[in-house]
């Protein structure tokens, strides 16, 4: 019974698990870049959401109409400051250099955010904010069940972005290999900022529906940053849908754990798969890399 | 030779300072200097000489704060409480490192940042309760042996790095740093190099939380094992410059003398500034502040 209903809520936050690892799983796939700043561009995204709200009454859903593009900006920009620099190295300095940027990144903004908006914890409370929904005797949170519906509706129209557009093929032959994708004419500096830039508007919108169905605040984003990592881990690199599998896995080992080892473990619980996954098979349960 | 002198003179000059001034901040400023020297080294031993980016460092911080503490707060003589604490960090170090050594660059370093999260959870889950000392300890508390034994820890931590650099076992880590199969090829054990590196590194650190847990009345256990540490530690030395003898020492100095400047008015508007400051060092300064040093004393030597 107990253990049911907690199903259902890790089977709900997994699905944002999944939205938050399926961007640093392109970035890291595509560009062999590790941004450990992922969890504070999520952060970031939050709070767009969280503002828009509270300004302007914006709904939270429709508000990533703005969330998201203003995320891909940040996105090219941050590329073109910084991460631009660091694909210039070979494949393990500039997984080594990536990480050492990210941490930089995850300093800097993590304080800004700190001045700007305080530390408090912040979350948006539109009017239907309460609504449940029964399943028999379980309760389905609307908002986060319709969280849940709109990550998996975005990674769709990821996936046939990536299958059936051009860039969305130059994106995948990249991430194959991008020695070959250059001799075929692709602009392989060009692909790198889009894919960038289309993975923090993916941690921009995970951040937006997190701060609509949880709560952010600045010191969020490193939680987030391991969450997605986790994932990554556990699901490998290259599918979308792969990471989202692996997100929902996660919600469901985390509900499994507050029900026998108590809700302070819960964090711990995804930590030690993690590891248990990473010194066993460095390449992902899923397997398949890009 | 002449940086062996310049050492022994800061240190000595240290060492007198409190002959000179009783004023408790001053000293105090130092303590954070010299816990700061003795953290940015540990980390530099073993990410700047051996290249493995450890951001689990805090753990062995923590871990080392944890049991000097207990002894000594349950009556052990404090040098006595040092040596547990810097040996349950260094097994701690050596158990998790034969897996995790078989990790590559960036997994390793993620690696020990989930190592690390587990345990500040559990301990935070565990030892709930603030630590304070003992009231008689606190009626007798006394800058002066503080400043004391972290100047002696800060001097032990940058002497095994000067020691072990130019030694054979010292080449042999650099060696493994720079291309592991060429150092394997030649006849040097690459797991066994980075584990003496990980155990001379986490020694240290275990060592440093032990100063902490003497130094500080009373702290949250939790506190010690929070990424804060492993983030300062990673500051100072790629600040200063990363995998050198002196550049950890003065990113120490420069980190911590900022940071208080700066608290004054702006808290956390330090790590701003380190932060951007740190993108720009990987970037284009993998030298650090040792290396923009050397370039511009070149500069004027040409000019004269």
């Amino acid at each position: 019974m107990i253990l049911t209903q907690q199903l259902i809520l890790g089977l709900l936050v997994g699905g944002l698990y999944g939205l938050a690892a399926a961007g640093l799983s392109l970035t890291f796939g595509v560009l062999r870049v590790l941004n450990v700043a992922h969890g504070e561009l999520l952060m970031l995204g939050g709070y767009g959401t969280f503002w828009l709200f509270t300004l302007w009454h914006i709904d939270p859903f429709l508000s990533l109409l703005g969330v998201a593009p203003a995320m891909f900006a940040l996105g090219l920009l941050l590329y073109a400051a910084l991460f631009r620099f660091v694909v210039k190295a070979h494949e393990e300095l500039r997984i080594k250099n990536s990480l050492l940027i990210g941490f930089g990144l995850t300093l800097v903004l993590h304080a800004l955010a700190i001045r700007l908006w305080s530390a408090d914890e912040r979350s948006v409370t539109p009017a239907y904010a309460g609504a449940v929904f029964r399943l028999g005797p379980f309760a389905v949170p609307l908002l986060r069940l319709s969280s849940l519906v709109f990550a998996f509706a975005i990674l769709a129209a990821l996936h046939l972005y990536l299958a059936k557009t051009r860039w969305g093929r130059a994106i995948r032959a990249t991430a194959e290999d991008w020695e070959a994708a250059a001799l075929m004419g692709i602009p392989v500096g060009r692909t790198y900022l889009l894919a960038f830039a289309l993975g923090t508007a993916l941690a921009g919108i995970a951040g937006g529906l997190v701060s609509i169905s949880y709560s952010i605040s600045p010191s969020i984003g490193m939680e987030w940053t391991l969450k997605a990592l986790i994932v990554v881990v556990l699901s490998g690199l290259g599918s979308l849908f792969g990471s989202f599998a692996g997100g929902i896995l996660l919600g469901l080992a985390e509900a499994m754990s507050v029900v026998f080892l108590g809700g302070p473990y819960r964090e711990v619980v995804g930590l030690i798969l993690f590891i248990v996954v990473l010194v066993v098979r460095p390449q992902g349960l899923f397997g398949a890399r890009a | 030779m002449k940086s062996l002198g310049a050492g022994i003179a800061l240190a000595a000059s240290f060492a007198a300072l409190p002959l000179l001034t009783t004023r408790n901040d001053l000293l105090n400023l130092c303590v954070q200097i010299f816990l700061a020297v003795i953290l940015a080294q540990s980390w530099n031993l073993l990410g700047g000489y051996a290249g493995q980016i450890n951001l689990g460092h805090a753990a062995f911080f923590g871990l080392g704060a944890l049991v000097t503490r207990t002894l000594w707060v349950g009556g052990t003589p404090l040098i006595v409480a040092l040596f547990p604490g810097a040996l349950v960090a260094m097994l701690f170090g050596l158990i998790i490192g034969v897996p995790a050594f078989r990790l590559r660059g960036a997994y390793f370093a993620i690696g020990t940042l989930g190592l690390a999260e587990i345990l500040r959870i559990t301990i935070g889950n565990l030892l709930p309760e603030i630590s304070t000392i003992r009231a008689s300890e606190l009626a007798s508390y006394n800058t002066l042996p503080r400043y004391y034994l972290t100047l002696a820890l800060a001097v032990l931590s940058v002497a095994t790095v000067a020691l072990l650099v130019p030694s054979r076992v010292g080449l042999g880590i650099r060696a493994v740093r720079e291309d592991e199969a060429a150092a394997e090829a030649s006849g040097v054990s690459a797991l066994r190099h980075k584990l003496l590196a990980l155990a001379l590194s986490t020694a240290l650190a275990g060592l440093a939380g032990g100063a902490f847990a003497y130094y500080h009345v009373s702290y949250y256990p939790q506190h010690t094992f929070s990424p804060v540490w492993t983030f300062d530690a990673v500051l100072m030395s790629f600040i200063g410059g990363v995998g050198t003898v002196h550049g950890p020492v003065l990113g120490a100095l420069f980190y911590v003398i900022l940071r208080e400047v700066l608290a004054v008015r702006w808290v956390e508007f330090h790590l701003i500034i380190f932060g951007v400051l740190f993108m720009l060092v990987v970037l284009f300064f993998p030298g650090g502040l040792i290396e923009a040093w050397q370039r511009v004393r070149r500069l004027i030597a040409r000019s004269s």
